[in-house]
């Protein structure tokens, strides 16, 4: 297909037409999509199959003009005016936030001892760490469901080391939640740090040495700050999708407190009320918008960078 | 430098490597033990059986799910890894084209973007069109999911890749999609099909999405896992995820000795 250099004799027409279609796919199925949900959030609820009032319906005469008459923000209005949801918004934020800063202080140090394995070693850590990763997300809560239920092996281990007298409640807590987080999530932190770790020029540190640096010095002063690339990429890459997190709240913590990403599927799944849950939708895009920016800067600019 | 780099944090780096290592693993395989426990209560061991495993093959409803689950998977997996390539071939070795970056803002963002988000937007597209939902319907968002991943695999690699092989080839008078299809295609290929098997274990493995863009009585696996989950821990479901985690590890198994055998190959005939 397209060779970089020799560009000029390669557009042939399927190759074209090969480097165009994955575009079309995602324009149709991603980008095209989310007008139907910014449509969908201003236009009121009915009950009907589907349940919402038609917004335009451009056959007709003049059905431009009546379909801007039609527009309501009275969805985007409830969000404001209804605790639920900003609390919602507010919860979420405050979890991804939390989750992301665990998981940086774990991830950190598992990455850096990957990074300074011995050589040969390093797949072999990198495989280990990707491995859970290929094996279901919803096994993976479900198996520390067995773990933190009540009769599960925790509390079985905590009372057998006279920890605890009686078994703990785990599940339907924020700490489990947290805990199926930073599990799930672990990987995502683990490998663009390890990626900037590992690619570290080892005669700086060196130099670092020879100058009178402590380890520790040279670690604060040279290492830390030159992977600050790989931290924030792995930082965004499990904060964004966190806050919009449905399962591990919902299997994991209690169902008093609700994150967004619940209130979005009880909205539409149990209330039925689609038009709301679009308007959240769109609301959390925008709320993602500033990260989903800087992370594909930092993509981009690592891919370029490889080029 | 080497070994006294190793020697001053090999003791620090042994404890923290083994601490997230279990954190990853030892769940799983108390999943895995307690599918063979004896007993219906979980919590308590009752000795070694398979009964779970011989009980799951009458839950026809699990059955019909896992099937419905492994067409889904292929399929997109299949859609995924063509496209994701067509795509990780246009980034790496095309010009820069209008819309470039849009293109791969575009394409990354499924990565990050939550999974609720993405599934009410399909829905409601599948909805505007008048799809009727079923299994193409959850084939096409799985396509939606999973391309990006693919093309991260196949681009990295392509990236990786001597150029200049592909230039021999043409100056040597290959057609353009002669010199791809004998030089570049057999170099990238253990990407491929690493991205495949990527794509279908995330097509596998996804819930959120599928539930949205399902229809009646088509529920993928998790789906059907999920709706068990809800209600706690049960044997059976131990037992349909040992075999899931089985088949995954088989995956990775043969895919490594694949991408090994691939690369001695490339390399034994190399003398240069």
């Amino acid at each position: 297909m397209a060779a970089g250099s020799s560009a000029r004799k390669l557009f042939s027409r399927p190759a074209r037409i090969a480097a165009i279609s994955p575009y079309v796919w995602m324009v149709l199925f991603f980008a095209v999509p989310f007008l139907f949900v910014l449509k969908i959030s201003l236009s009121q609820t009915a009950i009907a199959q589907p349940p919402y009032m038609p917004v335009f319906d451009l056959g007709k005469p003049g059905a431009l003009s009546q379909a801007f008459a039609m527009l309501s923000a009275d969805n985007f209005r409830l969000l404001l005016s209804d605790n639920l949801y900003v609390l919602s918004y507010l919860r979420s934020v405050y979890v991804a936030v939390v989750s992301t800063l665990i998981l940086l202080v774990i991830g950190y140090p598992v990455a850096y001892g990957m990074a300074r394995l011995p050589q040969r070693l390093q797949p072999v850590a990198m495989m280990l760490v990707i491995i859970p990763f290929w094996t279901s997300f919803l096994i993976r809560i479900y198996a520390w469901i067995n773990v933190l239920q009540r009769d599960g092996l925790l509390n079985d281990v905590l009372t057998a080391l006279h920890l605890v007298s009686a078994p703990v409640v785990w599940l339907s807590t924020d700490s489990a939640m947290y805990l199926g987080i930073v599990y799930s999530y672990f990987p995502f932190m683990i490998l663009p740090l390890y990626a900037t770790l590992s690619k570290q020029d080892m005669t700086l540190l060196e130099a670092a040495a020879d100058l009178g640096c402590s380890r520790r010095q040279a670690f604060w002063l040279v290492t830390f700050p030159m992977s600050l690339q790989g931290v924030a990429a792995g930082a965004l890459l499990c904060f964004i999708p966190i806050v919009g997190e449905f399962v591990i709240p919902d299997l994991l913590a209690g169902s008093e407190k609700l994150m967004i990403g619940q209130t979005l599927w009880l909205e539409f799944f149990t209330n039925r009320d689609w038009p709301v849950a679009s308007a959240i939708a769109v609301v959390l895009l925008v709320l993602l918008v500033v990260p989903l920016v800087i992370y594909d800067r930092l993509q981009r600019r690592q891919l370029e960078e490889a080029r | 430098m080497a070994a006294r780099a190793l020697k001053g944090t090999s003791i620090f780096n042994i404890v923290a490597l083994a601490f997230g290592l279990a954190f990853l693993y030892l769940p799983i395989v108390i999943l895995v033990i307690y599918s063979f426990n004896a007993s219906r209560l979980v919590t308590v061991w009752g000795g070694w059986s398979t009964r779970w495993y011989g009980e799951l093959l009458s839950d026809r409803a699990m059955l019909d799910a896992a099937w419905m689950s492994l067409r889904v998977g292929v399929a997109s997996a299949t859609l995924a890894t063509v496209l994701g390539t067509m795509a990780a071939l246009a980034l790496s070795r095309g010009d820069r084209f209008a819309g470039r970056s849009l293109f791969s803002g575009m394409l990354y963002a499924p990565l990050v973007m939550p999974e609720v988000i993405t599934g009410l937007s399909l829905l409601l597209l599948f909805v505007a069109v008048d799809a009727s939902r079923g299994f193409w319907t959850v084939t096409i968002a799985h396509t939606t999911l999973t391309m990006c991943f693919v093309t991260v695999v196949v681009q990295s690699r392509l990236n990786g890749l001597d150029r200049s092989l592909e230039e021999a080839a043409m100056d040597l008078g290959c057609a353009p999609a002669r010199a791809f299809f004998a030089v570049t295609l057999p170099m990238i290929l253990p990407a491929i099909v690493a991205g495949w098997m990527l794509a279908f274990t995330l097509s596998l493995d996804d819930l959120v999405i599928a539930s949205f863009t399902t229809g009646p009585g088509a529920a993928t696996l998790p789906i059907r896992i999920y709706s068990e989950v809800r209600l706690g821990v049960k044997p059976e479901i131990n037992a349909i995820c040992t075999i899931i985690v089985a088949l995954v590890a088989l995956a990775i198994m043969v895919a490594s000795l694949a991408a090994k055998l691939s690369s001695d190959r490339a390399r034994t005939p190399a003398p240069l």
